[in-house]
């Protein structure tokens, strides 16, 4: 089973934990209903079409409203850290989360306590406090762009507005600031890193560049990340090992992208509309390189 | 109080696990307004001696919880007292990522500042992407500015809470300036 815990950019968003379904343009847990604009509601909606595609169950969501205040993170951190459940949980992914040291430790144990024990992917806030938690190594995936990376290989910065003069946010820097997110234990166990061109590593450095179908205009397009993370987790629920789940999910999302014709104006739910189409094409693709 | 100084480094958490900066201050009598202000509005924060690099004159400085600085500043300001500047609880000299990269796609622009991005339309100013960033107000802020015109928007310093958040303000204010 995949679990994602997140937000939703609505203070009145209640706590919820339930099956995700996918709407038209909303996610939907218990009666409670997103718009899938970018955002927990963009990686949900991209791990419920990847299920579908790969005959999986879909992902089910552990979701609260926060708009940056912090405390629907921190009801939903109080959640997890004593109750992290259901059971059988094959893949955890944490989101959008206020980032916070302490809340981060007390639900990391809670997680490693269950059955399994589960693998672990962290994106944006949650990655950030992961980092700085000193336990990054805890997890099994991290999904960083340039700018997160900067921050990961930047032993001393507590967020990706700081990172020191030498660590600059620039994509051709990924393979160095990549080991030395390692070298400092600031790494989870593999590095799924999105840019123009994604790269797959883990401690023994880049395993996979991913650079084709290029859409320059996909920077600019809110969410690609959120729906990256999202397929990554889905193979990964599939039975796939991280390294693998990741640079498929890469190359699906690109392809995604590719097919929704994208500007620097379009919306991430545009490409959503293309991942079944994409990540079959891929999955067929990588069916005939085994072969 | 300068853009780039508003929000330092700081490499350890507290022992409640928030990131710790210090708001510096003109005179003594100002830090102890500001701790009035903001132990008022329930905030945990404590008046402590300065590191020596930040002594700008006053000896005494309130230690915060640095994710909140947009929201500490923004009450600081309406109370009438604030600060010279933010700084980080372990490594204040470190400064944040002072650099804006600027997109020009032809029919839009995108400016980014730190691991925040914003995309305009150039002919009808309307935004029409924000992305980048990964605290929970980067949805909330996107929301809230896509669709709209550059010059009928909200600040994002004034709607944000993070960090994140005021990064996207200082590429909204740069695309401003390049647009408006």
């Amino acid at each position: 089973m995949l679990v994602v815990a997140g937000t939703v950019p609505d203070p009145d968003y209640p706590l919820v934990c339930g099956e995700v379904l996918l709407e038209g343009a909303h996610v939907s847990v218990r009666g409670a209903r997103a718009e899938v604009n970018r955002g927990t509601p963009a990686l949900l909606a991209a791990a419920v079409l990847a299920a579908r595609v790969l005959d999986r169950p879909g992902p089910t969501a552990w979701l609260v409203g926060d708009t940056g205040l912090g405390r629907g993170s921190r009801r939903l951190y109080a959640q997890l850290a004593g109750s992290p459940g259901p059971q059988g949980v094959g893949v955890f992914v944490f989101h959008y989360l206020q980032p916070d040291v302490d809340w981060h430790d007390r639900v990391l144990m809670a997680v490693q306590d269950l059955p399994g024990p589960p693998r672990l992917v962290a994106d944006a806030g949650f990655m950030y406090a992961a980092k700085m938690s000193g336990q990054a190594g805890a997890y099994d995936l991290f999904t960083p762009d340039a700018g997160e990376l900067a921050f990961l290989a930047d032993e001393k910065a507590p967020h990706p507005f700081y990172t020191r003069g030498f660590v600059l946010h620039e994509p051709e820097r990924a393979p160095g600031h990549i080991a030395r997110a390692f070298e400092f234990g600031n790494a989870a166990r593999c590095l799924l890193v999105k840019g123009a061109v994604d790269h797959v590593a883990d401690s023994r450095g880049v395993l996979a560049v991913i650079d084709e179908h290029p859409e320059e205009a996909m920077e600019a397009v809110g969410g690609t990340g959120d729906t990256l993370t999202g397929l990554a987790a889905a193979l990964m629920d599939s039975g796939l090992d991280t390294v693998r789940a990741a640079v498929l999910a890469a190359r699906a999302n690109r392809l995604a992208g590719s097919l929704a014709k994208p500007t620097p104006a379009s919306q991430v739910l545009e490409i959503i509309e293309n991942i079944p189409r994409a990540l079959s094409a891929v999955l067929a693709e990588a069916d005939l390189e085994k072969a | 109080m300068g853009i780039k100084s508003l929000f330092g480094l700081g490499s350890k958490a507290d022992r409640k696990g928030v990131e710790r900066g210090f708001l510096v201050f003109e005179n003594t009598s100002e830090v102890i307004r500001a701790e009035r202000v903001l132990r008022e509005s329930g905030r945990r924060v404590r008046v402590m001696g300065p590191p020596p690099e930040i002594r700008t004159g006053c000896d005494l400085v309130v230690e915060f919880a640095l994710m909140d600085g947009l929201d500490v500043l923004r009450e600081l300001e309406a109370a009438g007292v604030a600060p010279l500047d933010l700084v980080p609880v372990e490594s204040p000299l470190l400064k944040p990522v002072d650099m804006y990269q600027v997109k020009d796609f032809g029919a839009q622009l995108m400016v980014r500042a730190a691991n925040m991005k914003i995309t305009v339309d150039k002919s009808s100013l309307e935004i029409v992407n924000v992305s980048g960033g990964g605290c929970p107000d980067v949805p909330f802020l996107a929301g809230e500015l896509a669709g709209r015109r550059l010059g009928d928007a909200p600040r994002p310093r004034d709607i944000g809470h993070t960090l994140c958040g005021y990064a996207l303000d200082l590429a909204f204010e740069e695309i401003k300036r390049l647009c408006l």
